[in-house]
C-alpha cells in the first residue's frame, strides 16, 4: 500500500500515527513544504518568548519518520492532483503514485488589501517556524510593532516578542480583543491584563493606508512603527482538491472519517470543515487537537479502519502573561455567571444541556465541563448546583461516578 | 493493564494518598524532609462533600484526549501509561481542558502534571495505592 500524506503539521502526524495502528507495513511518503521536522506551530509564540527551543518544539522526537516506516520530502511542495491518475504531482516536476491519498495542508494567513502595503518594508505574518525566525531577527534591536489583529494569533506574537519589542501596538476592526472566542466582559478583562503588561489597543478602527513608516487609521490617527505583522486571520488552504474536483465550502467537505468525495482522497485538518458536535453545523474548526484527531481517523480509515468519531467542536485554551483562559462551545441559552477578582466564568446551557463556557484565571479541571458538552449529558442528570460552583466528578451521581472511575477508561 | 481504582465507600477522607502522592514525586528520601511545612501538590486529589469522598488520578484512558490534545507533544503514552515531558509542555493547559476526569493540573514549577503510575520515580508502584490505610485505592487489573 502506497500512503502520501500532504503536510507535515498536527493532521499529517495523526494520520501516520492512525495508519500505524493498523497498517504496519505500507509506504508512507509525506510531502512537506515547509523545510523542517515537524513542529509545534502554537509554539512559534513560545520560542520567541524563550519558554521553548527549536529542538524541544519538535511536535514528534527525532526518528519519528524512521520508526513509522515514512519518507519524508522535505522542502517539496505539491502542485496538482490527479484523481483520476491517483499522482501528486511535485514542483521538482516528480510525481507520487499513491493508493491513497491525504490533504493535510492546513491554513494560510489571509493578508487583506490594504493600500501601500507593498511599500512597508519589513511586514511580517505569523504562522510558519521561518516566520518566527524572521521576525526575531528583525527584533535584534528593539523596534516599535504593530500588529494588525487581536486575534489569537496577533495576541500570542505580541505576548511572544513583548520583551523584544520597543513598544506594540495592535489594531482591530472589532471593538474587543479576541471576538471569536470571548464576550465582551471576558475581553476586557484580557486587555486590561494585557495592557499591564505594556500592549496598547486600538479597536473599532483600521488601517486606511500605510505611507512612510506610519500606520494612517481610518478613525484618523497615525501610529508610527517599524516592523508590521498582519494576523488578521487564517484561511483553509483548499486550492489542491478545489482543483482537482473535491467537494469545497470554505473547506474541504470530509465526513467524519476524512474521506472527501474524491474516491481514496482524503482530509484533515484545519483545511476541512467539520460537523460541529454542539450545533451540528458544518464549519471550520481550525484548532490543532481537532486537527491530530481528524488526521488520525482518516489514517485508521486509510488503512482500513473505522477511525471517525463525532467529537469536533470549538474548544480553545491559551494563556497571555500569566493569565489562562478556556473556552468552549457555543454561548446560546441561559448563563451561570461567578466573577471574583480576576476570575470570571460564564456557563451556557440550554435544552438541560451544557452548551458551552468561558473560564478565565481558574481553569482547573475545566475538561470536565468539556466531557459535559461534548457527551451532551443531561444536567438534570447532575447536581446542578455542585457543577456550577466548580468542575467536579461530586457533581454525578454515585452510580455514574462508579462507572467513570471504576471501569477501563 | 493494571490501573488506579478507588472504592468510594472505604475512603476515610485521611487524605494520606496526596501526602504519599507528593513524597513520591518530591525526589526526597526523607519523608519529613519532603513534606513538613511544604504547601504540597499531589496529583491523585480528594473531592470530598458532606459524607462521601474520593480520590481522583489519571485513569490512563485508552482513548487519550489529553495526549491527542497535546498542541507540543509533551504528553505522550508509552505501554498505557500517560507521562508528561516537562520539558517540552510550555503550560497552554490544553490537557486540562480536554481531561474529563479534571486529572491533570498546573505544576507548581511550571507545565503540568499527572499521575504517571509512579513509574518515573523511585517508588515503581503507586505510592497512594500502598499508603491507603482502608485499601479505598487499589491496582489491579479490571
Ligand atoms: C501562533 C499560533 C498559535 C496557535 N495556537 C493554537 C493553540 O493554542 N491551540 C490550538 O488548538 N491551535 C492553535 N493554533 C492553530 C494550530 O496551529 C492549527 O490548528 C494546526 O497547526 C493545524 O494543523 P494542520 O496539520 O491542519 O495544518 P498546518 O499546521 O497549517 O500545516 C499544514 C502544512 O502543510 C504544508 N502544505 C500546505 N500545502 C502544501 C503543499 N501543496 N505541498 C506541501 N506541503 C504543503 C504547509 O506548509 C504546512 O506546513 C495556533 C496557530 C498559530 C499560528
Amino acid at each position: 500500500m502506497e500512503y502520501v500524506i500532504i503536510g507535515n503539521s498536527a493532521a499529517a502526524v495523526g494520520c501516520v500515527e492512525g495508519i500505524r495502528q493498523r497498517d504496519a507495513a505500507g509506504h508512507i511518503t509525506i510531502v512537506s513544504q515547509e523545510a523542517f521536522h515537524t513542529y509545534s506551530r502554537p509554539l512559534i509564540s513560545y520560542l520567541l518568548l524563550g519558554k521553548t527551543d527549536e529542538q524541544r518544539m519538535k511536535y514528534r522526537p527525532d526518528d519519528f519518520y524512521e520508526k513509522n516506516g515514512c519518507t519524508l520530502l522535505s522542502g517539496r511542495r505539491a502542485v496538482r492532483v490527479d484523481g483520476t491518475a491517483h499522482r501528486v504531482e511535485l514542483d521538482d516536476g516528480t510525481a507520487l503514485p499513491y493508493d491513497k491519498l491525504l490533504a493535510a495542508t492546513g491554513s494560510v494567513p489571509f493578508v487583506p488589501p490594504m493600500e501601500g502595503l507593498e511599500q512597508v518594508k519589513e511586514r511580517f505574518t505569523f504562522y510558519t517556524l521561518a516566520d518566527a525566525r524572521a521576525l526575531a531577527a528583525a527584533l535584534e534591536k528593539p523596534r516599535r510593532v504593530l500588529i494588525v489583529g487581536a486575534g489569537l494569533i496577533g495576541l500570542k506574537c505580541a505576548e511572544g516578542i513583548l520583551a523584544r519589542a520597543s513598544s506594540i501596538t495592535v489594531v482591530d476592526l472589532a471593538d474587543r480583543i479576541l471576538p471569536s472566542i470571548l464576550d465582551e466582559e471576558g475581553a476586557a478583562l484580557v486587555q486590561r491584563h494585557l495592557e499591564a503588561q505594556g500592549v496598547r489597543f486600538i479597536l473599532g478602527d483600521s488601517v486606511a493606508r500605510f505611507d512612510g513608516d506610519g500606520a494612517r487609521l481610518k478613525g484618523g490617527q497615525t501610529i508610527p512603527f517599524d516592523v508590521l505583522v498582519t494576523a488578521v486571520g487564517v484561511r483553509p488552504n483548499v486550492s489542491l482538491l478545489k482543483e482537482a474536483g473535491a467537494q469545497v465550502q470554505r473547506g474541504v467537505i470530509t465526513d467524519v472519517h476524512g474521506r472527501t468525495s474524491l474516491p481514496e482522497v482524503y482530509a484533515a485538518g484545519d483545511c476541512t470543515q467539520s460537523v460541529d458536535t454542539v450545533t451540528g453545523e458544518s464549519r471550520v474548526l481550525a484548532l490543532l487537537p481537532n486537527a491530530y484527531m481528524q488526521g488520525e481517523a482518516a489514517g485508521i480509515s486509510m488503512a482500513g479502519g473505522e477511525g471517525g468519531v463525532d467529537r469536533a467542536m470549538a474548544l480553545n485554551a491559551i494563556g497571555f502573561c500569566g493569565l489562562h483562559l478556556m473556552t468552549a462551545g457555543v454561548y446560546d441559552g441561559e448563563v451561570y455567571e461567578k466573577k471574583d477578582g480576576s476570575s470570571y466564568k460564564k456557563l451556557f446551557y440550554a435544552d438541560n444541556r451544557l452548551k458551552g463556557y468561558i473560564l478565565i484565571g481558574d481553569v482547573q479541571r475545566a475538561g470536565i465541563y468539556t466531557a459535559l458538552i461534548r457527551d451532551k449529558t443531561p444536567l438534570d442528570s447532575l447536581d446542578f448546583e455542585l457543577i456550577c460552583e466548580k468542575p467536579q466528578l461530586m457533581a454525578f451521581t454515585r452510580a455514574e461516578r462508579a462507572k467513570k472511575l471504576g471501569g477501563e477508561a | 493493564m493494571k490501573r488506579v481504582y478507588v472504592n468510594e465507600k472505604w475512603c476515610l477522607a485521611c487524605h494520606l494518598c496526596e501526602y504519599y502522592c507528593a513524597f513520591a514525586n518530591s525526589g526526597e528520601t526523607d519523608m519529613v524532609k519532603a513534606l513538613k511545612d511544604v504547601a504540597i501538590s499531589p496529583r491523585i486529589r480528594i473531592e470530598q462533600q458532606g459524607d462521601i469522598s474520593f480520590a481522583v488520578s489519571c485513569r490512563h484512558c485508552t482513548e487519550p484526549l489529553c495526549v491527542k490534545a497535546c498542541i507540543s507533544g509533551a504528553l505522550t503514552q508509552t505501554d498505557g501509561v500517560i507521562a508528561i515531558d516537562r520539558d517540552k509542555c510550555v503550560g497552554c493547559y490544553t490537557c486540562i481542558l480536554s481531561c474529563p476526569y479534571g486529572a491533570v493540573m498546573p505544576s507548581p514549577q511550571g507545565a503540568v502534571q499527572k499521575c504517571e503510575l509512579c513509574v518515573n520515580n523511585a517508588q515503581g508502584a503507586p505510592a497512594c495505592v500502598g499508603g491507603c490505610p482502608n485499601r479505598a485505592i487499589v491496582f489491579e487489573e479490571r
